[in-house]
């Protein structure tokens, strides 16, 4: 198994949520997008921290921070989209233009 | 890692194919209830590259934080939502998708020729294995130990946050006919309700 494996994989499922987070009508698909590139970082880190640093895994440790920051994510993230679906009766990305002029 | 270096390839195998498969079933699939599962489904193999990786602590967490919470906040985000609507097609839309999967095709291939040609510091110490959460611990208390405490206020600050925003207005002018308490009462209506009683 090498390092360059993994981090391929990685760039790879985080093209896949940059696709996702551009090109999604659903409000709700585009957060599972935000997720998909934070588990990308996740992996890149996790990778990082076994082949360059074995004994100090200080990658394992930023991972644990990601996946918090991330719950809280996507909890926010969540909470807004229920109140713009409320508010506007959509979950269209393509009629979100509130902050738009 | 003490697995034969033929299962750990296998396993690698099987797990990136999983991985990928159900990343672009979340992003590609029509029905977003397919999507939340299919999501479900890369986090768990996630989990299986992070244990590959000799990052048991982070798989457990993967999992649990993962497909425990943040996945099924997403199945209850979705069930709240349930709208059938049609999207109004967008002109130029073909267009768009395929300019952005341009983009992204590119930036993998950059990101790739980046990866490849890079001359890793690959380190030869023996990974510390199951050693890793004692390791976490240490750093949890002592070099990120102002990190740490941040986190814990981040996830109570996003807590108070995602209540306020997701509850339902106040509405304190409506009262029932028959006299309740007005302890009894719970402060916050649904809109619908609240706009049939004014009707009366």
């Amino acid at each position: 198994m090498q390092l360059q494996y993994f981090l391929l994989i990685a760039a790879a499922l985080f093209c896949i949520g940059i696709y996702g987070l551009v090109t999604s009508r659903n409000a709700v698909r585009v957060l599972m997008s935000i997720e998909l590139m934070l588990n990308a970082v996740n992996l890149n880190l996790v990778a990082f921290a076994n082949y360059l640093d074995p004994q100090g895994i200080k990658g394992q440790v930023f991972t644990t921070f990601v996946i918090a920051i991330a719950a809280a994510e996507a909890a926010v993230g969540l909470a807004i989209v229920l109140s713009i679906y409320r508010n506007r009766d959509t979950i269209d990305m393509e009629q979100f233009n509130l902050l738009k002029w | 890692m003490n697995l034969a270096e033929g299962v750990q390839v296998v396993a690698f195998g099987l797990l990136t194919a999983m991985m990928l498969g159900t990343a672009l079933g979340v992003v590609l699939l029509d029905s977003i209830v397919y999507s939340a599962f299919l999501l479900a489904g890369a986090f768990v193999s996630m989990a299986g590259l992070y244990i590959l990786l000799n990052a048991d602590f982070v798989a457990a967490a993967q999992v649990l934080v993962y497909v425990g919470a943040v996945n099924v906040l997403i199945l209850f985000a979705i069930m709240l939502v349930n709208k059938r609507e049609d999207f109004v097609p967008v002109s130029g839309s073909f267009l768009r998708n395929g300019a952005t999967a341009a983009v992204c095709a590119g930036i993998f291939g950059l990101l790739s020729t980046m990866v490849l040609s890079t001359p890793w510091a690959i380190s030869s110490e023996t990974p510390i294995g199951d050693g890793a959460i004692v390791k976490i611990g240490l750093h949890f208390f002592s070099d990120f130990l102002l990190p740490f405490e941040i986190a814990s206020v981040l996830l109570l600050v996003a807590l108070i946050g995602a209540i306020v925003l997701a509850r339902r207005e106040f509405i304190p002018d409506i009262r029932s006919a028959k006299g309740e308490d007005e302890a009894l009462m719970l402060p916050e209506r649904p809109r619908e309700l609240a706009g049939s009683s004014q009707d009366k």
